[in-house]
């Protein structure tokens, strides 16, 4: 895609601050992060951790109390109104509306976006046939799939073809192949010169369509790089060794840790070990058990995971959740059942 | 299984019709209106709720309660129909506290607001709508009032003007309703903090009784109250004769324009704090 902007950054934002006072959350503290024009920049972290708030601001939705951002060299607050006209928005939650059809939906976004009725119409039948959704336009949305609505919110972020994509957790909760489906997308527009801030929760995600990473915990930036220089952080390769049981894996740590550098993971009968050489620490590891008579039933050589990434950077693993979050989501849950409840009985 | 394809027609944000601030303010607010009435026709049993229950206070008070009520000089159903009127739309507004505040929870303004469309457009396109809906409704009262008994005691003419306040008056009240379903934590509480506030207006009022048959002290809040000033200017304009006071016209009017002058800044303010 001819890209008529020539500045190499296309997203930046510099220290942003913002603090809700009901409850006097800091839910960002400071963040700061650059995309460059035509990338995926992946925001990672838990729930909570800011990555909304984040999405929100650069899309002008919300003011940050401090900072600035902009979006192809436009404020955020200052020319609000310009940053609209160059970027599409998908959400968490399928923001469309249940009563229309996909088609209607896509023209009420197209015509919101101040394209001519002929552009809206041709280009929702477009989107409506490359998104699958051809068969399902004229009916309401209330009869859609998960997916097909997921589909359909990426396909009204895209009515205007936007030049800057923001995707907040496109995918969460989508079925793997539904998840396949998106990620093509998204690798087709970044191929086109599309620039997309991608917010997940989902490593794997990450690793595969982010050029960068921002890890962002608790509004704060944690560490930031391309998905290889964060697992290098964490040496190149990790040994697991099975053993049969605990007994074995006692005897056998004080064998092994002098091998790595860094704190050995156990984990049941697995012992892991980060290190930099895989091949040469195996066989090391192979001798030393061999040679204490500790039967070995596994070893295997991995590359470390992003997992292991935000594991060693936040101290928790991002889809364990925490017994406050669950908490939580349960409250979130009981309150969307009562309100549909409620409407059933109105 | 066949991949996503992306269009490639479209190369470089796509070209945007020029218009005038005004223009796109004006078409933004009939798109979100549009929107808003297409969402109506497809929840039919709002529609038949909104049909229902005004034909069921015709036919309870001309047919139930009725009979006990003796107004001088008009038969009770040219008394009670205005009434009728005035007590759909003003119930009816709670359906714009509960749009707004549904739009709102489930995240749909949050997407309005990342687009480039006018700001006024979601507040003016649903009293717009609701606008549009309230002109159905007199439709209706008024084919139901014709085969009950109801006949026009004035002209054609006056008549329509009593039905334009009475929708005036349900487009004012949109306003007011507006804040408050933009404050609910959501769409089923924005239901239930509005009824105990529209009782004592609807029932306290003129609408089905004289209010010189309450008890002092509710007669000083039922006479100067908007919604007995606005039944009482329907009455003039469509039954007339005894019922004739120009008065309650100029007061209905003034209740109308100064609530709206005052409610709507109120719901912009909200709107602008909580989306």
């Amino acid at each position: 895609m001819a890209n008529s902007y020539n500045s190499p950054i296309a997203v930046e934002a510099q220290d942003l601050v913002k603090v809700f006072p009901r409850g006097n959350v800091r839910a960002l503290d400071g963040v700061s992060l650059q995309i460059e024009t035509g990338t995926v920049l992946g925001l990672l972290g838990p729930n909570g951790a800011g990555k909304t708030t984040a999405v929100r601001i650069l899309s002008t939705i919300l003011e940050p109390d401090s900072g600035s951002a902009s979006v192809l060299g436009h404020d955020v607050v200052r020319e609000s109104e310009k940053v609209r006209h160059i970027i599409g928005l998908a959400g968490q939650y399928a923001t469309v509306d249940e009563n229309l059809t996909g088609r209607e939906n896509l023209r009420m976004i197209g015509r919101l976006s101040h394209m001519s009725r002929k552009a809206v119409a041709e280009r929702a039948t477009e989107l409506l046939d490359s998104f699958r959704l051809h068969d399902a336009a004229n009916r309401p949305l209330k009869t859609y799939s998960g997916g097909m609505r997921r589909r359909l919110d990426l396909a009204a972020a895209l009515m205007a073809n936007p030049p800057v994509l923001f995707l907040d957790e496109p995918t969460t909760g989508l079925d793997p192949s539904g998840r396949q489906d998106l990620w093509e997308v998204i690798e087709e527009l970044t191929a086109e010169g599309t620039t997309v801030l991608l917010t997940t929760q989902y490593l794997e995600e990450a690793d595969r369509l982010a050029r960068d990473i921002v890890v962002v915990d608790h509004g704060v930036v944690i560490a930031q790089g391309t998905p290889a220089e964060l697992k290098a952080g964490l040496g190149t390769s990790v040994v697991a060794v099975t053993l049969p049981g605990a007994d074995e894996v006692r005897l056998a740590l004080p064998l092994l840790a002098p091998l790595t550098d860094r704190e050995p993971v156990i984990d049941g009968s697995i012992i892991e070990l980060t290190v930099e050489n895989g091949p040469a620490i195996g066989a090391e590891v192979l001798r030393s058990l061999d040679g204490a008579q500790i039967p070995v039933h596994g070893l295997a050589l991995r590359e470390p995971s992003l997992d292991d990434v935000f594991l060693s950077l936040t101290g928790h693993k991002t889809e364990a959740e925490t017994e406050e979050e669950r908490e939580g989501r349960k409250a979130a849950r009981r309150r969307r059942a009562a309100e549909t409840d409620g409407k059933d009985a109105a | 299984m066949t991949t996503l394809a992306l269009p490639k027609t479209i190369e470089g944000p796509v070209e945007r019709k020029q218009g005038s601030r005004l223009s796109w303010t004006i078409q933004d607010a009939l798109t979100v209106t549009w929107r808003n009435l297409i969402a109506l026709s497809r929840n039919p049993q709002t529609v038949m709720f909104s049909a229902i229950q005004p034909i069921m206070f015709v036919l309870l008070f001309v047919y139930v309660f009725g009979g006990a009520i003796h107004i001088p000089g008009v038969p009770y159903v040219d008394y009670l129909i205005p009434g009728v009127y005035v007590q759909t739309v003003t119930f009816g507004a709670v359906a714009t506290a509960v749009g707004l505040s549904e739009d709102l929870h489930k995240g749909l303004i949050e997407r309005f607001r990342a687009l480039p469309m006018a700001r006024s457009a979601v507040l003016a396109g649903r009293t717009t709508a609701d606008l549009v809906r309230n002109v159905f409704v007199v439709i209706l009262i008024t084919a139901v009032g014709f085969a009950v008994g109801f006949r026009i005691g004035t002209n054609f003419g006056l008549f329509l003007c009593g039905a334009l306040i009475v929708l005036l008056f349900s487009y004012t009240l949109s306003w007011g309703f507006a804040t408050i379903g933009l404050s609910a934590p959501n769409a089923e509480a924005a239901q239930t903090m509005v009824f105990p506030i529209l009782f004592p207006f609807i029932f306290a009022s003129s609408a089905f009784v004289p209010v010189s048959d309450m008890p002092g002290w509710l007669q000083a809040f039922a006479k100067n109250q908007p919604v007995t000033q606005v039944v009482d200017a329907c009455r003039s304009l469509m039954t007339g004769g005894p019922l004739h006071d120009t008065g309650a016209v100029w007061a209905a009017l003034a209740w109308c324009f100064g609530l709206l002058i005052v409610l709507s800044p109120l719901a912009v303010r909200k709107y602008r704090k909580v989306a």
